[in-house]
């Protein structure tokens, strides 16, 4: 039993190590460039697509809840206002930091990881680069930048679905849809919701980049890791985004 | 010119299994060494620790001055550049070519201009007979290839110590006969120290001037060819004769009931040294000695039939592989320069 708990806190000793050697290795020159387009290119065309699959329902769901419910609590004038109050607070921070775990996470993951059971990582370090400068802070950046867009992404088609759901199906009123916009949503929310993508996109790419350069034992052993990968920055997602919510509430005033 | 490497007291652990204990040597500058020893005994640990990629828990490992296992990551990855190493599948960058490969530490290290880039690429790519695989990707050429190709890489920055982690495997006898030529041929030409992780007996009796042996945890022994291969030291005499009779057991070692049943047995004579391989061109390497001069330096009297022919004492698939050797080595009086085959070899290696 303790030897479980030792080995927790050592593999949270190092991925947190990582993180501090990412952090120095960021101002160092030169700064890989071509790496890091390509990377924000490599992770945008894996999750683009899916990313806009997943809103369209994601958008319409929350559409059809609050279109009932403020039905029921005879708020109508009000449904615009709440969902766009929850996609671009809760929703689409949510699916990006899915996507952006399962979909780039898990592609970083398995490169790195299919790398390092190559030695080529290992090769890398003799050859006196440091695979962390040279690897993964490019992947960190582009997971951010590539996180940051995705959000935006999903925030406009979430939107667009709650609005078509909502409108169209459900015959809802578009003036009163539109007009509700901004009487409970402020600015800050969008901010918010851009911090946390950012935030979530950073241990995304951080997770996935501990896991496959920790990866050993075969093939087999990038695919647990990957697996892992997946399942450790999803837990880490959830808590992150109910701590920055928190913060949020305390910190920016609502309005009434 | 070479650059020694002096190990001392060097163990390594992983968790509570300690891989091997207490190892002490000394690698002399620009000469060949060999580490040898049973599957699963850290050969290829204790080649990653001396570069630094694995950290040991005691010892040092002093290298022009520096001990190695207390340098500041920044300093490591200077003495680094000292240092080629062939990874065991060559360890390629497998979404670049061949040629970006070999040109990829010239680019992150050196200010050469591409023109000067691709003189010293090709050069290498030449001497590791690969001109013409210079567009392929890794995934498109056989295991040898790659190898040569990891071993074009690790020259590209003129390295002082060379470290080759298990050449010979995956390779055929004929394969392997040419790789243990290059490496010669190499060791007279950059005067590198080279250390070769194998378990390959063959190559072991013919190539290298010092040959250590790692075995049960600890280094058995340490030293020139000649004093490793006239050894009566049960472990060394059975490794280095693939021999069943002896204490290396199949899984680790043999217990008391297993060597008390042997303890009758007689063991077969000490087979004779084979000369060691010389340079494709005939010019002695800087390390290399006349064949039998520490036997007579010690005083030790080499078995019968010792330094007359390159194959003597050699087994199985590497006497084949040999044996075209041996016909030409024989012709030429057994102490010229060229093997049979010398003349391809010139046209791969020069």
């Amino acid at each position: 039993m303790s030897n479980i708990a030792v080995a927790a806190l050592r593999q949270s000793g190092s991925l947190f190590a990582l993180v501090l050697d990412v952090l120095r290795a960021l101002p160092r020159r030169p700064f890989q460039t071509k790496e890091f387009i390509q990377q924000c290119w490599f992770i945008a065309s894996v999750t683009i697509v899916p990313t806009a699959l997943v809103s369209i329902p994601f958008g319409a769901v929350i559409a059809l809840q609050l279109g009932t419910l403020t039905r029921q609590l005879g708020a109508q004038s009000f449904t615009g206002a709440a969902s766009v109050l929850a996609v671009i607070r809760e929703a689409s921070p949510i699916v990006t930091a899915l996507l952006i775990a399962g979909a780039g996470g898990s592609a970083i993951c398995a490169d790195l990881g299919s790398r390092k059971i190559r030695e080529e990582i290992d090769a890398m370090e003799v050859l006196g680069i440091s695979p962390i400068h040279r690897l993964v802070v490019p992947r960190v950046l582009a997971a951010m930048l590539v996180s940051l867009l995705l959000n935006g992404l999903v925030s406009v088609v979430g939107v667009a679905g709650g609005y078509f759901f909502n409108v169209i199906i459900q015959g809802g009123t578009p003036g009163a849809y539109i007009a509700s916009f901004t009487a409970l949503a402020q600015l800050a929310d969008l901010w918010t919701s851009e911090i946390k993508a950012v935030i979530f996109g950073f241990i995304a790419a951080v997770v996935a980049s501990y896991k496959g350069l920790t990866a050993g034992g075969g093939p087999k052993g990038v695919g647990d890791a990957v697996n892992q990968s997946v399942v450790i920055t999803f837990m880490f997602l959830f808590v992150v985004n109910f701590v920055v919510s928190a913060i949020y509430f305390q910190v920016v005033p609502q309005k009434i | 010119m070479g650059v020694e490497i002096r190990v001392e007291g060097l163990t390594k652990r992983f968790g509570s299994q300690t891989i091997w204990n207490d190892v002490t040597l000394t690698l002399p500058a620009g000469e060949i060494s060999v580490m040898l020893g049973p599957s699963g005994t850290g050969k290829s640990v204790f080649l990653k620790t001396l570069v630094g990629l694995l950290k040991p828990d005691a010892g040092s490992i002093w290298i022009e001055g520096r001990d190695l296992t207390r340098l500041r990551e920044h300093d490591l990855y200077e003495v680094r550049k000292l240092f080629g190493v062939l990874f065991q599948d060559g360890a390629l960058f497998g979404s670049m070519t061949l040629y970006d490969n070999v040109a990829f530490p010239l680019r992150e290290h050196t200010k050469k201009s591409e023109s000067e880039i691709r003189n010293i690429v090709l050069e290498k790519m030449e001497l590791v007979g690969l001109q013409g695989a210079e567009n392929k990707l890794p995934g498109e050429i056989s295991g040898g290839m790659r190898k040569r190709a990891g071993l074009a890489r690790a020259l590209v920055l003129d390295p002082e110590i060379l470290l080759i982690d298990e050449p010979d495997s995956g390779l055929d006898p004929v394969r392997t006969s040419y790789i243990n030529q290059l490496f010669i041929d190499l060791n007279a030409q950059i005067d590198a120290t080279f250390l070769i992780v194998t378990h390959d007996i063959n190559s072991t009796r013919t190539v290298p001037d010092n040959i250590g042996l790692l075995y049960h945890k600890h280094l058995a022994m340490f030293g020139p060819r000649e004093m490793l291969l006239s050894s009566e030291e049960p472990v060394v005499r059975q490794f280095l004769n693939a021999q069943t009779i002896g204490p290396i057991g199949m899984s680790e070692e043999k217990d008391a009931d297993e060597l008390a049943a042997e303890s009758g047995q007689e063991l077969p004579p000490l087979p004779p040294i084979p000369l060691q391989l010389k340079t494709s061109n005939g010019v002695p390497r800087r390390g290399e000695r006349p064949p039998g001069e520490w036997c007579r330096a010690n005083g030790v009297t080499p078995p019968p039939g010792s330094f007359e022919s390159h194959t003597a004492g050699l087994t199985g698939g590497g006497a084949q592989g040999g044996a075209a050797r041996v016909a030409g080595a024989e012709a030429d009086g057994a102490t010229a320069a060229g093997a049979p085959g010398s003349a391809d070899r010139e046209g791969v290696l020069s």
